[in-house]
């Protein structure tokens, strides 16, 4: 294997890495040290300290550089004979097509996000070229390939999409710390400090049940005259104190809750201490945005630190302050981002005084953040192992070495003996809509259902499409483009805006139509079936695709119910993984590995998307609970690897959904 | 008199578990905490220096203490109390760079496993790839100190598969690969101290070890790294040791966390007496060390010449172990012995499952490896094997087909 170094396949390859972090540095410096002598590597992101602790080729003195171009020249520092392109852009820009893919011999992936990952898929099935995928989380990791027609594609098998909650959880009952994160994050501070015009549902319940929409209105918008602690007074105990009691003049929804507790500020902060809250000159200067900071202006030192309420109210008030004060010009604009300290800040306070009222355990500013930004636990170690086994990998890839095409684990615990555990690889999905030409069907409301809504909610969240075109029959309905004339424009934004049943070729039910990325060279079909009554806790897109393979979320209310026995608890563990990771889980079986030279077939969607699952899932699933806590116990009968996934440093305008 | 064996003057404070109701206050000295729980609980404790929950009862031994349930709680609480006393005094906190540079790590294994990490001291001899690659994956993970140990040349070689050594000749002309590794490992993370020390590896002291929490040994013959071994175990702290290596597409790492066997008793297990599951990587890096030992040769240095010889001396183990000749498969010497040099992508493995293991011990969290791993890019497996608790078993249940369910967390 060594003598591969030197092996033609490997010194004649051209090869595309998506990703220069946490796993594109390790599989850069891999790759070289290797004898791959032509690399191109893209990356839109740019160096933040977090970065440090395992992107090795990156010090102190590169922040804000471009991670592809500062990765390059690391490398070329001990290989300086080699060729290395760099591209700091983003792989979905339209230069990145299929003929741009089609150059490389394999392409391999260090993502961060499923989005790009699709994206990727996508271009290098067009363009035929194998893809090596991989990510990591904490200790564990995973590797796989992918090469069309040999074996899956990466959207074959269902892969989890945000953990979406329902609306009244968060507007009303919540019964969890993270529900108090999506509530200070998605509603409190996008209606104080973003875009006016977006929907936003922090005041729902509370106008439902007074009836009046106008106070509900205009209560956050801060009034001329109205000093700051004053507005910030008002918002306080507009959120905290009047909005909980409306919502316990509801008594129904509390028969089965424990009660929330109006908080007003006055209870909490006296008049004297507003006063004195903050020394302004320590919190930053107005000419960084993000170095201004209210644990700072309050002298709050440790980010670990658990805050009493009366701390969580005086970095509210103080938060508030500084936007108005240092940021105002934001106002209005501003996106929650877990790299800015003001808004961390602000959220980890606002969330905290919710919990405080809801009789939920309070966090730290150091957990919040990681709740809110979906940080994803990386470290050094994993990256290193995974970048190695993606090399491995490639090489077999290169020399055609099909039968030996493995799919690898990283686990946390030892299973089977293995910390490191290959298995066969998948066979193609037949009825995946992305690399075989099955149809979707989609359950609607045409009637009801806008196309802009079909846009946002299928085309864009579930297809992952950047630049859709959508026909029916041979009538175009919407398309994205640089070459559009004002006329067009105009007809699609129109169209957008109408209901499926009355667009010019109307949509109903038994229409199909086609969707199409031109850019990723993805076409699929979707029928349509006309459906009048959505769930609005299970189903909340108020529509329903199915044929897409992914795995269906649990309804929210099994969430706040305890690990229970044995018995059933393979539901349970599963919901408890689904709701550590905020992410969704899934499933794959796996024949005894290396036993046979054929390929796994992939689990039916049908199989997946069953709820409950089937009794041998169940019992595997029960089986590995026990394994994944408890350690081995020399049973290898039955197992279950639970694996997390992928190194992400969430795309910053990604949203909660 | 309960006899204490809390150590250190640092101030500090103690909670019941409980609540948050101080038991002792705030400025007690150790000594005061430790008449504290004597007090509380009415238990004499003995704590152990720097294991993490090692609490003994000196009257009657934990074993037959834990046989009684209402003794079990109190035992529990002391267990918490301790490591909590521990945590507080060790526990001047991070500073604002740790918490910023360490943000995504900390969220893997908790601030007080990277306190830890800060005040250990990681002995490091022999440079080779996979060495280079732990290195990186420690300093990066930000422990306190790394002692670097190889005072030989670079060659072609280290300079294949050792990306801490810049190619330009002017760069390393008489500097060693030691020196040149400190060089670039220092860049990796300013806070982490790595420093050089020259000298002969068989001739350092005992008490030389003694500054040390982790040892990792590379690149010398058996007998020198048992010797180390050894002179590790003959300590009254804890010292962590590691050997390892990389030949070709497979690795070895070997891990004495001074539990259970010593190198020197998990090298030579009886062959027939191992599970006939044992990889056969162990068997083989048996041959090729007794080969290298037998022929004076210096770890790694072989030629296709070697492999008939080393076949013949397969033949004579096997006889000697009582187990037939296709307990070590010829294929897999072969490729030990010709293709003796490191596969990077092996040493990127290796180094990060080493790095991980010392991670785990540093810290105390987690399972750490016992006592051997092994990768072969052949069959793909990371595989553990415990030698010291191998007895023959029947494996036909788990020779059958298993059906596997992985759940795979995605984005």
């Amino acid at each position: 294997m060594a003598s591969l170094q030197q092996s033609p396949a490997i010194k004649g390859a051209k090869v595309l890495m998506v990703g220069a972090g946490g796993i594109g540095c390790e599989l850069l410096k891999t790759l070289a040290l290797s004898g791959f002598e032509d690399i191109h590597i893209i990356d839109m992101d740019t160096i933040e300290v977090s970065n440090l602790n395992r992107q090795f080729l990156f010090r102190q003195k590169h922040v804000g550089q471009s991670k592809a171009k500062v990765a390059r020249d690391a490398v070329l520092r001990f290989r300086p004979h080699i060729s290395i392109s760099s591209y700091h852009a983003n792989v979905k820009d339209s230069n990145f097509n299929v003929d741009f893919f089609k150059q490389f011999n394999v392409v391999l992936n260090g993502l961060d996000n499923l989005d790009a990952r699709r994206h990727v898929n996508r271009l290098c099935l067009a363009a035929e070229v194998p893809l090596v995928e991989s990510g990591t989380t904490g200790f564990l990791g995973q590797v796989s390939v992918h090469v069309k027609g040999r074996t899956d594609c990466y959207e074959c098998n269902p892969k989890p999409s945000p953990k979406t909650y329902p609306v009244c959880t968060i507007t009303s009952t919540p019964s969890k710390f993270v529900h108090c994160i999506v509530w200070a994050k998605e509603l409190l501070f996008a209606k104080l400090f973003g875009d006016k015009n977006q929907d936003n549902d922090l005041n729902v319940r509370s106008s439902d049940s007074t009836g009046s929409s106008e106070q509900a209105e205009d209560v956050f918008e801060r009034k001329a005259n109205e000093s700051i602690e004053q507005y910030g007074r008002r918002i306080y105990d507009h959120v905290f104190g009047y909005n909980i009691e409306q919502a316990l003049s509801n008594e129904e929804t509390w028969k089965s809750r424990n009660k929330p507790r109006p908080i007003y500020s006055r209870d909490v902060i006296s008049a004297e201490l507003m006063q004195q809250n903050g020394n302004s000159d320590k919190a930053g200067s107005a000419g960084d945005p993000l170095s201004v900071s209210a644990m700072a202006s309050l002298g709050l030192k440790n980010p670990q630190d658990l805050w009493s309420l009366k701390d969580n109210s005086r970095v509210f008030f103080e938060a508030l302050k500084l936007f108005f004060g240092k940021r105002e010009k934001e106002i209005g604009s501003l996106c929650f981002d877990k790299d800015d300290p003001l808004a961390v800040e602000f959220v980890t306070a606002a969330a905290n005084i919710r919990a405080a009222s809801f009789g939920i355990p309070l966090h730290s500013l150091f957990e919040a953040k990681g709740i809110a930004g979906n940080i994803v636990h990386a470290v050094a170690t994993t990256n290193a192992i995974v970048a190695g086994l993606i090399v491995i990998e490639a090489i077999k890839v290169l020399q055609k070495d099909f039968d030996s095409y493995r799919m690898s684990y990283c686990l946390e615990h030892v299973t089977q003996k293995m910390l490191i555990m290959p298995v066969q690889p998948f066979e193609p999905n037949k009825s995946c809509c992305v690399c075989s030409e099955t149809p979707l069907t989609l359950e609607i409301d045409t009637n009801h259902s806008k196309l802009r809504d079909f846009v946002e909610k299928i085309v864009k969240a579930k297809l992952s499409m950047t630049s859709p075109l959508i026909m029916h029959g041979s009538s175009l309905l919407y398309e994205v483009g640089d070459d559009l004339d004002d006329a067009m424009i105009a007809n699609y934004s129109a169209n957008l805006e109408k209901v499926l049943s009355s667009l010019p070729s109307p949509v109903t039910s038994g229409t199909m139509l086609t969707v199409e990325d031109l850019q990723q060279e993805f076409t699929c079909n979707i029928n349509i079936k006309h459906r009048e009554e959505f769930d609005e806790e299970n189903e909340p897109d108020g529509m329903v695709l199915h044929g897409w393979t992914q795995v269906p979320t649990k309804p929210k209310d099994d969430d706040d119910k305890p690990p229970t026995g044995n018995g059933d608890s393979s539901k349970t563990s599963q919901t408890e993984t689904v709701e550590a990771e905020a992410e969704v889980v899934v499933k794959i079986n796996i024949e005894e590995i290396g036993a046979s030279g054929n390929k796994r077939k992939a689990p039916d969607s049908r199989d997946i998307s069953t709820d409950p699952p089937s009794n041998d899932v169940n019992e595997a699933t029960a089986a590995n609970h026990k394994k994944v806590h408890k350690i081995d116990d020399g049973d290898d009968e039955e197992e279950l690897v639970m694996l997390d996934h992928w190194d992400i440093d969430t795309n910053k305008k990604q949203k909660l959904r | 008199k309960p006899s204490f064996g809390l150590y250190g003057t640092r101030k500090t404070f103690l909670f019941s578990s409980d609540s948050s109701k101080p038991i002792l206050p705030c400025s007690s000295t150790l000594s005061e905490v430790g008449a504290g729980l004597q007090r509380e609980f009415g238990f004499p404790v003995v704590w152990f220096g720097r294991c993490v929950i090692q609490v003994q009862f000196t009257d009657s031994g934990i074993s037959r203490v834990l046989g009684f349930s209402s003794l079990l709680l109190n035992c529990l609480l002391i267990v918490n109390l301790v490591t909590r006393v521990r945590l507080e005094m060790e526990g001047e906190q991070l500073t604002e760079q740790e918490t910023a540079l360490y943000d995504r790590q900390i969220r893997v294994w908790g601030a007080d496993a990277q306190r830890r990490l800060s005040k250990s001291h990681i002995f490091v001899y022999g440079m080779k790839g996979t060495v280079a690659e732990f290195c990186k994956n420690i300093v990066l993970a930000g422990v306190g100190s790394v002692t670097l140990m190889d005072d030989r040349a670079v060659t072609n070689e280290a300079l294949a598969s050792n990306f801490l050594i810049p190619p330009e000749e002017k760069v390393y002309s008489g500097k060693t690969l030691a020196e040149l590794c400190c060089d670039s490992l220092k860049e990796f993370n300013p806070m982490v101290h790595v420093s050089v020390e020259k000298a002969e590896l068989v001739t350092l002291g005992q008490q030389f070890f003694e500054k040390f929490d982790v040892v990792v040994i590379s690149s010398c013959p058996p007998a020198t790294k048992i010797l180390i071994n050894e002179k590790c175990r003959k300590l009254s702290k804890r010292v962590a040791f590691y050997t390892v290596e990389c030949r070709d597409s497979c690795g070895e790492i070997f891990v004495d966390l001074q539990n259970y066997k010593y190198m020197k008793e998990a090298t030579s297990a009886p062959w027939g007496r191992l599970q006939r599951r044992t990889s056969k990587l162990y068997f083989a890096m048996r041959v090729i060390e007794s080969f290298e030992e037998a022929n004076g040769r210096n770890p790694g240095v072989f030629s296709v010449e070697d492999v008939p010889a080393v076949l013949q001396l397969k033949r004579k183990l096997c006889e000697a172990q009582s187990v037939s000749e296709s307990f070590v498969p010829d294929t897999l010497l072969e490729r030990l012995v010709i293709g003796s040099i490191e596969f990077p992508p092996v040493c990127a493995i290796i180094g990060g499952i080493l790095g991980q293991e010392v991670i785990k011990a540093i810290s105390g969290k987690g399972d750490p490896v016992k006592n051997f791993f092994y990768f072969d890019v052949v069959d793909g497996k990371g595989v553990i094997e415990d030698i010291s608790s191998r007895a023959p078993e029947a494996d036909s249940a788990s020779s059958k087909s298993a059906n596997i369910i992985t759940q795979v967390v995605l984005e």
